[in-house]
């Protein structure tokens, strides 16, 4: 987005594959753990007359996953994985990303108080203006863009999409 | 004939002046959707998806495919001009294709894959031609135990064939499983891991999943690389068309050899990236210019392209006969089926003769269509990437979070997306597949009803599933793909003396895993050969420093071209410096070279 150059490559490390391996490999052993338990409540016998119980399946693809995230966890462990000294994500890089990704979840946090045409028009205007567009560039591709999605949406295709007060005012709710 | 006349019937049906229109739009976009990042063949159709409830589907299904073919021709533009691939299945054509540009010589680059991309498309067209109604009709016989055989195998083939960690594989696609179980179950109505959540009743939507695991993590990591586009523009003027297309007609066999690779993989769920690699590969290893490849050679642009289209399109043969997709664009686009209310399978040769045929006639026409559109609008789709991503950014970004809402009119979705996101970034950093993942939320509700079923129907035995000679050999191939990775080191140290690591000694024709053979070659540091544990830790260790440093070194040679104020002075270093490096790996090459 921004025109840093090539200062990827010195930035110190904020964490490595292998830190990730394990991490990733936790997550995904919890949530094998919580979904058998979810699934031995619903059964994982033989219902009568229905073949295999609702759980059955759940619980066996579960168990399966939580038993390849084990083996994940320990190959990372062991630094048995090709590149796990590899940096994950530099400093620079997580800035980068989250520079991105935080705007991205206010937007859609603001989509639901002031709907998605005005969400989208602030959210156009602001990243372009942060990255140094001309705000004449800003403004032009932050309304046109709402603007076409309205008339696509609301006009050709009537398919709704949320709206807020601004629209209520206009009266096009 | 009957297939010729059903063609036919379908032609009669494909050509009407709406469905060429919606041919046409579809491929701008769909070209559109290939160059610019973030958005793929498959979140580009899912995104497109709801919007098409209200046509007929035929007319649906025609505009969405030829999104796809856009994008598969897409993909060729920005490898060529940028040496960006636009999309996975297009890194091979950068080895050939941007040196190429570099010299001068886009619009050869260029004409050699569109056409070579409808050359592929073309073959793997008429295989589905002729083999769909023959598979289907076969397929009609079909029972839960064999219906789940092929689901079996399907997943099974992610696992012996794909590259890198087993174990990620299965968790990744035991992920997809769980993930597609959540909500209500369909055969006793009882309801899984929704843990209390209104949200959560009617499950994940694979759309969802799609958007936020191909759109928002590519836009997360070209952001991380801090991506700029810089490339060489390019028009194509008519007599250097006809100029290559001579030349490609001398290159004929290479071409049916990127075919066949092409449909196989295609059609087993290899999918269109393997193909492009292997494809290439193999041309570099059998080619009379094979020491020419990686520096401009024609070959090495056809052999990659024809063999990426012919799996993009074959992988719609499993999906229209058997229910299956092969690849995850062709999972969205079963999706659709089952929007517009067609039960995809077997029964749609019989019952939607229409709409099959209406869909393979489109294919061609589409194609014809697409490569006419890319020949002649090159210089538009340049332009396109020269807008930069400051603004290409957030208007994705919108994009997506307007599809993903209008799947089901839900802000939850959106969020979702969010983490779906967060998820693909991850999972692409640490080798986690994201196919599989995608198809097991497709297809797992499928592949557990037919579980199931067959189940109930032998009383919970088990041996349903080697009741006949064709359910036994598919599971029995399913079960030997399964353990392959745990089979195939053993199958090798009883052939050979021990793991012997295939340093770039070239492909491996005899390894019964292809791709990571063909992997290794192209890049041996950065995608080592199975028996990497069995290497001393000081190898190892250098191996991934080497990677590591190797990819810096394109990060900062690709920053490097986006400082347009260099002196004189500066470029002549660099370039002297540049030389050296390129004159050291040349002699590495050769050094490495079977004689």
């Amino acid at each position: 987005m921004s025109n840093h150059g090539s200062d990827t490559d010195n930035s110190p490390a904020v964490a490595s594959n292998r830190l990730m391996d394990i991490i990733v490999g936790a997550l995904m052993l919890a949530m094998s753990s919580v979904f058998i338990f979810d699934s031995m409540r619903i059964g994982i016998g033989w219902a009568e007359g229905q073949g295999p119980a609702a759980g059955f399946f759940p619980f066996w693809v579960s168990l399966l996953m939580g038993v390849a995230s084990i083996v994940n966890i320990a190959r990372a462990a062991m630094n048995l994985e090709e590149d796990g000294d590899t940096t994950f994500v530099s400093r620079t890089a997580l800035v980068r990303v989250l520079t991105v990704l935080v705007p991205t979840a206010i937007y859609v946090l603001l989509i639901q108080f002031i709907g998605i045409y005005v969400a989208s028009a602030i959210f156009i205007i602001g990243f372009m203006v942060a990255s140094k567009e001309s705000l004449l560039r800003a403004l032009a591709v932050g309304l046109g863009v709402p603007l076409a999605l309205f008339m696509m949406f609301e006009k050709w295709f009537l398919v709704p999409l949320p709206k807020g007060p601004l629209e209520a005012l206009l009266g096009l709710a | 004939m009957e297939e010729i006349q059903s063609l036919i019937g379908g032609f009669q049906v494909a050509l009407s002046w709406y469905n060429l229109v919606l041919m046409v739009i579809g491929i701008l976009l769909g070209v559109i959707i290939g160059v610019l990042p973030g958005l793929g063949g498959a979140n580009g159709v899912a995104i497109l998806l709801p919007l098409t409830c209200s046509m007929p589907p035929t007319s649906a299904i025609i505009m969405l495919s030829c999104i796809y073919w856009g994008a598969l021709f897409g993909g060729a533009i920005t490898s060529i001009l940028f040496n960006i691939p636009g999309e996975p299945w297009s890194v091979a054509t950068t080895f050939d294709g941007h040196p190429m540009a570099q010299q001068g010589r886009a619009d050869e680059a260029l004409t050699a894959a569109f056409t070579s991309s409808f050359v592929g498309a073309l073959f793997a067209v008429i295989l589905i031609t002729f083999l769909a109604p023959l598979i289907a009709k076969f397929a009609l016989q079909f029972g839960p135990a064999e219906f789940f055989s092929v689901f079996f195998l399907t997943f099974a083939s992610f696992i012996g064939m794909g590259k890198g960690s087993p174990f990620k594989v299965i968790a990744a696609m035991c992920l997809g499983f769980a993930l597609g179980a959540v909500g209500l179950d369909k055969m006793t109505g009882s309801l899984r891991l929704t843990f209390g959540h209104e949200e959560l009743l009617g499950g994940f939507d694979f759309l969802i999943a799609v958007i936020g695991l191909f759109g928002i993590a590519e836009i997360l990591s070209s952001v991380e690389g801090g991506l700029k586009f810089q490339g060489a523009a390019a028009t194509i003027r008519l007599d250097a068309v006809l100029q290559t297309w001579k030349r490609l007609f001398g290159l004929w066999a290479t071409s049916l050899k990127s075919c066949i690779i092409g449909c196989w993989m295609g059609i087993t769920p290899g999918g269109a990236t393997p193909a492009s690699f292997m494809s290439y590969a193999l041309a570099k290893r059998f080619s009379k210019n094979g020491h020419n490849f990686g520096k401009g050679e024609l070959e090495g642009v056809v052999a990659p392209e024809t063999a990426a289209h012919a799996a993009g399109t074959s992988a719609l043969l499993p999906m229209l006969t058997l229910g299956i997709p092969g690849s995850p664009t062709a999972a969205v686009l079963l999706g659709g089926l089952m929007i517009w209310g067609l039960q995809p399978g077997p029964m749609l040769f019989v019952e939607q003769k229409d709409f099959v045929w209406g869909l393979i006639a489109s294919m061609y026409l589409g194609n014809l269509v697409g490569l006419v559109i890319v020949l002649t609008c090159v210089p538009l789709f340049a332009a396109i990437l020269r807008v930069p991503f400051s603004i290409i950014a957030p208007v994705i970004l919108v994009i997506c979070a307007v599809g993903a809402y209008t799947v089901k009119n839900n802000m939850f979705d959106v969020w979702m997306m969010l983490a779906f996101g967060l998820v693909g970034y991850t999972f692409n950093k640490l080798g986690y597949p994201i196919a599989p993942l995608v198809l097991a939320i497709v297809l797992g509700d499928k592949a557990e009803e037919s579980f199931r079923q067959a189940l109930l129907g032998s009383g919970g035995s088990l041996a349903v599933f080697w009741s006949n000679w064709l359910v036994g050999s598919i599971m029995t191939i399913g079960m030997l793909l399964l353990f392959w990775p745990l089979i195939g080191p053993v199958v090798a140290r009883l052939k050979g003396s021990g793991p012997r690591v295939d340093a770039g000694g070239g492909l491996a024709l005899a390894s019964p895993i292809p791709t990571p053979g063909v992997c290794a070659e192209l890049s041996p540091a950065v995608a080592p050969s199975p028996s990497e544990a069995a290497m001393p830790a000081r190898l190892r260790q250098l191996r991934g420093e080497n990677a590591e440093l190797k990819r810096r070194l394109a990060e900062a040679i690709i920053d490097a071209d986006q400082r347009v104020a260099m002196t004189v002075e500066e470029l002549e270093a660099e370039n002297r410096h540049l030389r050296d490096r390129l004159t050291f790996y040349a002699s590495q090459n050769d050094r490495s070279k079977p004689n």
